[in-house]
């Protein structure tokens, strides 16, 4: 298979936020501002590429009965790299995404791209979703923390558009994320031709 | 009292773990398409999320604080949580099979549900003693199957009407979310 092709499915084809419909929880939690979204983004992708790699080049060691447990074990210990390291050398992210840092090993992609790809394709192909998935994931996570913060606050990524005034606290808030979500993925579904339902 | 009290409000509406915390959301949008289910999942939860909190405050306070191992918390939780609901399977399969025929179905779905890794998370940061820890995981997952119940109840007649074709799915399920959180804002100014 063709490696770039891995990747731009992840991205656009299998966009795990607007087709697959996965990791809602840090979609929404991490959005209320576009620096957020991408930085959880960027953690996310970099837990999915290292487990989808690891996890493809232990598959044939991994008796399937218990390959569930193991595949949660694997993700569990690179999130808990991630987290030392922004202990570390990012406290202030790391404060601001709180909980949703740990939480990404119940982050429903993650596994979900374990059991459905790097348990079928060699280790290349597996870093190569991991690539595609998590960028398309961050640009997600982007696209939602912009829309929110420029209609919520009048800035994108700090920088003013428009008076704060102008702004509506609402899509900063809990309600405006379900929202802002509800219409992207509606007008992912409208402009993307293949997808029609 | 009434400090328990005030942390079951808090739990269910203030800060509802899916309209306020964005915890659960998966299975919020996956499972709310019937009442029945919706119900069933929220039961589910129910269980599982008040056992894994006490297993989890055990865990941290009699294993992993002593020993200084706090940094293998997210995998010491993600393991006891797995566990859990793998033996609460079979006992339930061998102890009350109508129980098993109830809830079955939601329990492998409870392992990924962010909401009862989250609540022990939460219980461990704030060192909620443990009854406190256990009431806020009670209420927490009746706040849980409060939202459920409720979207499953306007899913139910929003089969029925003609949604725009591009909003069909999930995008309405969202936006209806988004209009029910708004509403639990309301809440937000109480305080027990």
């Amino acid at each position: 298979m063709n490696l770039l092709k891995i990747i731009y499915d992840g991205i656009v084809k299998q966009n795990p936020v607007f087709v697959l419909v996965l990791g809602m929880c840090p979609t929404l939690g991490t959005t209320s501002s576009a620096i957020t979204g991408m930085s959880m983004g960027i953690a996310t992708m970099f837990v999915l590429m290292c487990s989808n790699t690891s996890i493809s080049a232990i598959k044939s060691l991994v008796p399937s009965q218990v390959r569930i447990p193991a595949y949660i074990i694997v993700i569990a210990s690179f999130v808990t790299v991630l987290q030392m390291v922004m202990q570390a050398w990012l406290p202030s992210l790391n404060d601001l995404l709180g909980i949703f840092i740990p939480l990404i090993v119940v982050n429903c992609i993650i596994l979900g791209r374990a059991e459905m790809f790097a348990s079928k394709h060699n280790p290349i192909e597996s870093l190569c979703d991991g690539i595609g998935i998590g960028l398309g994931f961050t640009i997600a996570l982007t696209l939602l923390g912009s829309v929110r913060e420029i209609l919520g606050a009048g800035t994108i990524f700090g920088a003013r558009i428009y008076p704060e005034e102008y702004g509506s606290l609402i899509f900063i808030l809990a309600p405006g994320a379900f929202i802002a979500l509800g219409f992207l993925i509606a007008i992912y579904n409208r402009i993307t031709p293949t997808n029609k339902p | 009292m009434l400090t328990y009290l005030s942390i079951i409000i808090t739990a269910i509406f203030v800060n509802n773990i899916v309209f306020a915390q964005f915890l659960g959301i998966c299975s919020f949008i996956g499972v709310s398409k019937k009442l029945d289910s919706a119900f069933g999942m929220g039961m589910a939860v129910t269980f599982v999320m008040t056992i894994a909190t006490l297993v989890t405050w055990l865990v941290q306070q009699y294993l992993l604080v002593p020993f200084g191992l706090g940094y293998l918390q997210t995998i010491a939780f993600i393991l006891v949580i797995a566990i859990l609901v793998q033996m609460l399977e079979i006992i339930m399969k061998k102890i009350s099979p109508s129980l098993y025929a109830a809830l079955g179905v939601f329990l492998p779905l409870i392992t990924t549900n962010c909401a009862v890794l989250g609540v022990a998370i939460i219980v461990a940061q704030k060192e909620m003693p443990l009854l406190q820890g256990v009431v806020y995981a009670i209420a927490t997952a009746l706040g849980f199957t409060l939202a459920l119940c409720l979207m499953a109840g306007i899913r139910e007649q929003l089969e029925l009407t003609d949604v725009p074709r591009p909003m069909r799915g999930v995008p309405i399920a969202l936006v209806v979310a988004g209009l029910l959180a708004m509403a639990f804002m309301g809440f937000s100014g109480i305080s027990v």
